[in-house]
């Protein structure tokens, strides 16, 4: 463990949870576009962070320490995951203690805590939301950990790093099995960070809500911690998303720090043309009732399934 | 009561001396091998919590004397142990029906309840099925040989022919006493009658020792086991896995539930279990190695956990009378030690990291991802989709826990005499504690955990699984390529970042916080029938996997002014297997009958009979 490698490691983790607001920005802003609304500046996020984080925090009369603890719980996991997600470059000491199947935990563990924190109050909408959330998850999880199988067996190993090493590395070869994963981590993607077809990022008091549902109950820095969790878990996505479908320019063990400089701009332009995408998905496509997203989620982990046959049948 | 512990302790003794000792003994040979003390570890570790705990709990004595309770559940201790340690067929057979009876007993301890009494016998019926086919299998593993022993089995050296059936009629025998499926209908039934300290030491050790008869039977008698045995152990696994988990997701009962969770794990352990035959068949030692030790450190985890969370449920019922999670909740407020224990077997369980559900996992998934490398066509095609059945079980035992822990601690209160429940008492706490811990060091600690496994590799397998670099933190299994799973680190890094957030939105912002109602959505009236029933969680579950349930529905007309819903779910099982079983059994018994025909003269002709036969043979 070099100190370089250390630096590397904190630089990106530290990119990632400044960045992640401005990504949800963009993202917020090409959906506005695309609506023909007036556009919110890239920056609305971090604005509305520094609003709740000045206000009192008002709980509910029978929360619980769990319900307390929960928004530093996730935020630290999110912030975690980012660490070992291969965005900038790979070499990260910490993905030698983490591997694709640990990330997973890693978002698991997160969203088992939301949904706790979600039923501590014991309201009708923090229950549902509870629910929703762990029936979007236990699909949506074994969904990911699919397509993480997929690209570990075509490199040979769980490691993120060397996954999109193996990958960018080397002749561009195409891998059927990764088209049909593609298609189901998009799928996963969407249900996961509640974006359209599953939930609406944007609506309250409906009763079709998911993740907002398990959010109604918290305040000012709490809110603030869990909405910036969700900034990085959509940020973190991309990036898994980069590191298994789009894994070049990112900086590698011999390239050193003028590598780094070089990941930046091309992360950027990466997390632009996404953020452009997933607000083009989300405008046109309509918002599933809730009892048709199992569907949905039960199609993209069949496609991953289906991605790991084509990989065994083609041995590509 | 004292002595329960110290019993137990032990049994724990042999914690480090892992060595091979012989202990030749006339009639009873006993042999304690890497094997046996990885399961007598198991049965040390968790049954000292659950005693201490018991300690603690027995002492209203509810049911049987307390006395008598005391006494059955040392010899269920005892008998366990020589299960583990018997190295003939007959003090195993002989142990292993004392197990059982002893735990009947135990779980009958109520017996004045018709259903627990009906759920005794159904569980001594399969109990005793299971038991023929073990010792049929000892029969046929004998060879000809006559020797009982299990030195001369391992010396009979069987056709592949005969050492399938054995395997077989293992597989049966054990499988009935694990809970795979088919077999599993005792257990749901079993384990909320028994008191709840019996139900950890059944679900969390006693599944065990079957799951240790069969790793004795495959690897160590057999020798040689054949590679398709693996595709029907992994078939079995799997289906008890997925079966186990949604019905768990669906049950009202909080020891139901853990009792079919119990049946998912088992399944994990199978599948597993399954996978190193595989392996092991096609000669490919360090891959069976892998698959070995994830179905070992499962059944360390299971032992552990299962006993956990069982003990929490007797605590709760202790406190609150109730087993049905629909007038439990809120709990968290009044028993804070009970729930934070649980919590932690929760996450356990639900295999999240860092604790110890989580490396057993890890290291099954990735055992998996060698299956393509099996030298059998479209065998190797097929395998590696079993990680798609062990991930989506895994991500339903999230959604199991969530609602087992959310129902019974969080939200609201749903009855009022919930508000005087009280918290677990000091024994109990000390029992919950321990098991907590170790669920946390065997989550942390891995690489140490699997050194001590890798000598029941090593012995059952001839290949260990090794260790990639002399680290004492990461786990990096020498045949896994480049990825690796540190705990540690990711406990350590996850606790500064935490902290630090904490630190620093505390410092750069201010701490003020106001109580204040819950929202209500300005209706202004929010109350605790409000909040998420255990039938509700559980309605996503019915929803998607609705062919698998039997389901029937009552429900009320839009007019009625006293509604009342009730959706009853049973096994499709029952309908499939048992009913008819039983009906083949009543029709031979009715087709036997005309033989008792109530008159002494007519049972002294078939007296007559048989001696005239007897005679006809011998002569």
């Amino acid at each position: 463990m070099s100190i370089l490698g250390l630096a590397t490691q904190l630089f990106e983790v530290i990119a990632a949870v400044l960045v992640a607001p401005a990504f949800l920005g963009w993202v917020n802003q090409c959906r506005a576009w695309l609506q023909n609304r007036t556009a919110p500046s890239v920056l609305q996020p971090y604005r509305g962070l520094r609003k709740l984080f000045w206000k009192d925090a008002v709980l509910a009369e029978n929360a619980s320490w769990l319900f307390r603890a929960t928004p530093y719980v996730v935020f630290g996991l999110m912030v975690l995951a980012a660490a070992v997600v291969p965005s900038l470059s790979t070499r990260l000491p910490l993905t030698a203690a983490a591997d694709g199947i640990a990330l997973v935990g890693l978002l698991a563990t997160a969203r088992v805590f939301l949904s706790l924190a979600a039923m501590d109050i014991g309201t009708a909408f923090g229950t549902l939301g509870a629910r929703r959330e762990m029936m979007v998850g236990f699909l949506a999880e074994p969904a990911l950990l699919m397509v993480l199988f997929v690209a570990a067996m075509i490199s040979g190993t769980t490691s993120l790093p060397k996954i999109a090493e193996g990958l960018s590395g080397g002749t561009l070869a195409l891998y059927p099995s990764l088209a049909f994963t593609a298609v189901a981590f998009t799928f996963v993607l969407l249900a996961e960070n509640a974006r359209i077809p599953v939930d609406n990022p944007s609506t309250h008091l409906e009763l079709t809500m998911i993740h907002e549902a398990t959010l109604l109950e918290y305040s000012a820095r709490h809110l603030a911690l869990m909405e910036w969790a969700a900034a990085l878990k959509l940020f973190n996505y991309a990036c898994i998303g980069f590191a298994l479908f789009a894994p070049w320019g990112v900086a590698t063990e011999a390239q050193g720090l003028t590598g780094l400089l070089f990941a930046a701009p091309v992360l950027g332009t990466k997390l632009l043309v996404a953020g452009a995408a997933l607000a083009v998905v989300e405008t046109i496509s309509a918002k599933l009732r809730v009892f048709r997203a199992p569907e949905f989620l039960a199609t993209a982990f069949l496609l991953a399934v289906l991605g790991l046959l084509v990989h065994l049948l083609l041995g590509a | 009561m004292l002595a329960v512990s110290a019993a137990a302790g032990l049994l724990a003794a042999p914690e480090r001396a892992i060595l091979l000792i012989g202990l030749p003994d006339l009639p009873f040979h006993l042999r304690r091998d890497a094997l046996t003390s990885i399961f007598l570890v198991l049965l040390g570790g968790a049954s000292t919590g659950i005693s201490i705990f018991s300690a603690g709990y027995f002492r209203k004595g509810e049911g049987a004397l307390p006395g008598l309770l005391c006494l059955q559940y040392h010899v269920f201790l005892a008998s366990m142990g020589f299960v583990l340690l018997a190295d003939d067929a007959y003090a195993f057979m002989v142990s292993w029906e004392t197990m059982a009876i002893s735990s009947y007993f135990l779980v009958t301890t109520q017996h004045r309840i018709p259903e627990i009494r009906r759920a005794g016998f159904l569980y001594l019926l399969i109990a005793h099925l299971g038991a023929i086919a073990i010792l049929l299998s000892f029969g046929v593993m004998q060879g000809g040989s006559w020797q009982f022993t299990f030195d001369a089995m391992r010396g009979a050296h069987l056709g592949p022919e005969w050492s399938s059936v054995a395997f077989g009629l293992a597989l049966f025998g054990f499988g009935a006493k694990a809970g795979l499926v088919p077999l599993h209908v005792w257990l749901p039934e079993a384990h909320p009658a028994a008191p709840s300290p019996v139900s950890a030491l059944m679900s969390g050790v006693m599944l065990k020792t079957a799951v240790y008869g069969v790793l004795r039977v495959t690897f160590d008698l057999l020798a040689h086991p054949l590679w398709w045995w693996g595709l029907i152990a992994l078939a079995l696994g799997l289906a008890s896995a997925f079966y186990g988990v949604i019905f768990a997701a669906v049950q009202s009962d909080m020891k139901r539930l853990l009792a079919w969770s119990s049946i998912e794990n088992i399944g994990v352990i199978f599948t597993a279990l399954g996978l190193a035959i595989v392996f092991q068949g096609l000669d490919m030692g360090p891959l069976a190695a892998i698959a070995l030790i994830a179905c070992l450190y499962h059944c360390l985890n299971h032992a552990l956990m299962k006993s956990l969370l069982f003990l929490g449920t007797g605590a709760v019922l202790h406190a609150t009378g109730e087993r049905n999670l629909g007038r439990l909740g809120g709990l968290i407020h009044r028993m804070p030690w009970v729930a934070g224990f649980t919590l932690v077997g929760v996450l356990a369980i639900a295999g999240l990291p860092p604790l110890n559900g989580f490396v057993s996992e890890w290291l099954l998934l990735q055992a998996f991802l060698f299956a393509e490398k099996v030298p059998k066509s479209f065998v190797n095609m097929l395998l590696p989709l079993g990680a798609a059945v062990v991930a989506l079980c895994t991500a339903l035992a999230g959604y199991v826990m969530v609602k087992f822990f959310g129902v019974i601690f969080l939200g609201k209160p749903r009855e009022p005499r919930l508000a005087d429940a009280h918290d677990a008492d000091a024994l109990e706490r000390i029992g919950l504690a321990l098991l907590a811990l170790g669920c946390v060091g065997l989550g942390v600690f891995p690489v140490q955990v699997i050194r001590a496994l890798d000598l029941v590799s090593s012995q059952l397998l001839g290949a260990t699984l090794g260790q990639r670099g002399a680290s004492w933190w990461l786990l990096a299994p020498a045949v896994v390529r480049d990825s690796a799973y540190g705990p540690v680190a990711l406990l350590v890094v996850g606790a500064t970042i935490v902290g630090l957030t904490a630190v620093m939105v505390g410092l750069l912002y201010h701490r003020r916080v106001r109580r204040a109602p819950a929202w209500d959505c300005g209706f202004g009236r929010l109350d605790a029938r409000m909040q998420d029933t255990a039938e509700g969680f559980g309605q996503p579950i019915r929803h998607i996997f609705q062919p698998f349930f039997l389901m029937s529905r009552e429900l009320p007309s839009p007019a009625d002014s006293n509604p009342r819903y009730s959706v009853t779910i049973t096994d499709r099982i029952w309908r499939w297997c048992y009913e008819p079983a039983g009906g083949i059994v009543r029709w031979l018994s009715d087709q036997v009958a005309w033989l008792q025909q109530g008159r002494i003269a007519t049972y002294l002709l078939y007296s007559f009979i048989t001696l005239l036969v007897l005679l006809a043979l011998v002569l």
